[in-house]
């Protein structure tokens, strides 16, 4: 019987000093700790983001989901308190396990009143410098990468084009799909990888179509999301949002998502009233942001793969 | 035969892609926080042994393969075949030239033989990492050279050449890593 845990002593030393370091560093910065629920009555409608359900209990009316990050509770702080906000939590998504990904992980995830993602993405670097030393900081946007990495461009690249330049370097089988498809097979595939070993890089202005919970504008001729991603070292490290506060457009997302879980054949997710009514009372002008805390520890200690930095990873749990 | 998805994907699993019979070696899933999943698949295609690196979409599936290894015994050469035999049950197994392609420098009587069947029929055949094979032509040994570095070509029963040290004759029998095709030592009869 394997009972053993899969990190050492130094590297749960190192998660303790790690977790030390964000609460002072956010301590120095007057933004509050907070704690929201994990078992929650709604789940997220991205189809791309399968949650775990529990079903049994003396408790529980209906299913409750866990969550796969903390933010629509937060949010809903933030809509009543406008306080800036942060917090340690575990969330929880299905099917997602590999070297970079557990299915129970750690998320950072903070909410900053008054900053837009410019703004939020130098404190995210200070942040990461703070935690595990200073890298050499390079930002482009989502279009001047592809353009800069694969000489194409995200936007005006029919999507046989960019299946071309997909298939062109690698064994794609019989993959089909839609623009966002090619492009997220290019970015994981092709971007990534040239990215490792090159220090930080931040990557804003996503297509509008992978905006998420991102407000959306208009850039150089197309239609934006102000959304952006961080890759310390070829790792993808943060997503965050200048948040969108129109509760009627995130409603209309919603529903585009769970017409996409049809189109899918996956189940539909009921929306989360809760957030859409705080969206509906008001957020304050914010940008939040979510940072995976054990690929974060992984950065800091050199570790290549995640379950060397979990006590117990979920074949051990 | 069952059907496996990327989930299930692990190194040493047996599949059918593209009508071929492949091996996984290596299964790494892929995924933005925010976007598709995907699996970056290293297989080996078990007809040709060519490896290479394949994405699927998370959740795609593949049919298992009816892929066995036997620990057989070689038995002998017909001109055309090559027989093995299953040493429980003295079933015999004939293999072309193209399974035995990779040992065929390797074939000695009655050694054990990993045996790979497909759909019951030989698809490749490994030799052991070792075999004790006779030299049936070499220079004459240099007395005194045991110490010595320095090698010379020396033909195999089975028809193999191999480099061994100046001092080894003909007719004596050496010890050969069959991965490197190396000289390893002789073997006292």
């Amino acid at each position: 019987m394997e009972w053993q845990p899969g990190a050492t002593l130094g590297l749960l030393q190192a998660r303790a000093a790690l977790l030390r370091r964000i609460r002072r560093f956010f301590a120095e910065r007057d933004v509050l700790e907070v704690e929201t629920p994990l078992l929650c009555s709604r789940g997220i409608t991205d189809p791309t983001i399968e949650p775990l359900i529990v079903e049994r209990g003396v408790s529980l009316g209906r299913p409750r989901y866990l969550q796969t990050s903390p933010e629509y509770a937060m949010k809903r702080l933030l809509a009543c308190h406008g306080q800036p906000i942060f917090q340690l939590a575990r969330a929880f998504r299905d099917g997602e396990a590999g070297s970079r990904h557990n299915p129970e992980f750690t998320l950072l995830e903070w909410y900053r009143p008054g900053f837009d993602h410019h703004a939020l993405m130098a404190e995210v670097a200070e942040l990461v410098h703070h935690c595990i030393g200073e890298r050499p900081l390079h930002s482009r946007s989502y279009r001047q990468l592809f353009l800069e990495l694969l000489a194409v461009d995200p936007f005006t690249a029919t999507i046989a084009e960019l299946a071309a330049v997909a298939r062109d370097r690698i064994d794609t089988g019989t993959i089909a799909g839609d623009r966002d498809l090619w492009l997220d097979l290019l970015m994981s595939h092709l971007i990534e990888p040239q990215l490792a070993g090159r220090g930080m890089w931040f990557v804003y202005d996503y297509p509008a179509s992978q905006a998420a919970l991102a407000r959306t504008e208009s850039s150089e001729g197309f239609m934006v999301g102000q959304r952006f991603e961080l890759y310390v070292d070829g790792i993808e490290l943060a997503n965050g949002y200048f948040e969108l506060l129109d509760a009627a457009e995130q409603r209309r997302r919603f529903e585009r998502d769970n017409a996409r879980r049809r189109e899918y054949a996956l189940p539909e997710r009921p929306l989360d009233e809760r957030l859409l009514a705080a969206l509906e009372h008001g957020l304050p002008e914010c940008s939040g942001v979510a940072l995976g805390v054990d690929r974060l520890l992984m950065l800091a200690t050199g570790a290549g793969d995640i379950r060397q930095v979990l006590a117990f990873d979920w074949e051990r749990a | 035969m069952a059907t496996f998805s990327t989930n299930d994907f692990r190194s040493g699993l047996r599949v059918i892609l593209d009508g071929e019979p492949c091996t996984i070696l290596e299964n790494e899933f892929v995924k933005p926080g925010k976007g598709q999943a995907f699996n970056r698949v290293r297989l080996r295609n078990l007809k040709t042994g060519r490896v290479w690196e394949r994405t699927f979409r998370s959740g795609e599936t593949l049919e298992g393969a009816d892929v066995v290894d036997r620990t057989m015994e070689y038995l002998y050469n017909d001109g055309e075949f090559w027989y093995f035999m299953e040493p429980d049950t003295f079933e015999q197994h004939q293999a072309d030239a193209k399974a035995v392609a990779g040992a065929l420098n390797w074939l000695k009587e009655q050694d054990p033989y990993e045996v790979t069947l497909y759909n019951g029929v030989p698809l490749s055949v490994l030799p052991p990492n070792f075999v004790e094979l006779e030299i049936v032509e070499t220079d004459p040994g240099l007395k005194g050279d045991t110490a010595q570095g320095g090698s010379k070509p020396a033909k195999l029963s089975t028809g193999a050449v191999v480099k061994v040290p100046l001092f080894i004759n003909q007719g004596e029998v050496i010890r050969v890593d069959t991965r490197s095709g190396e000289y390893q030592n002789r073997v006292s009869k």
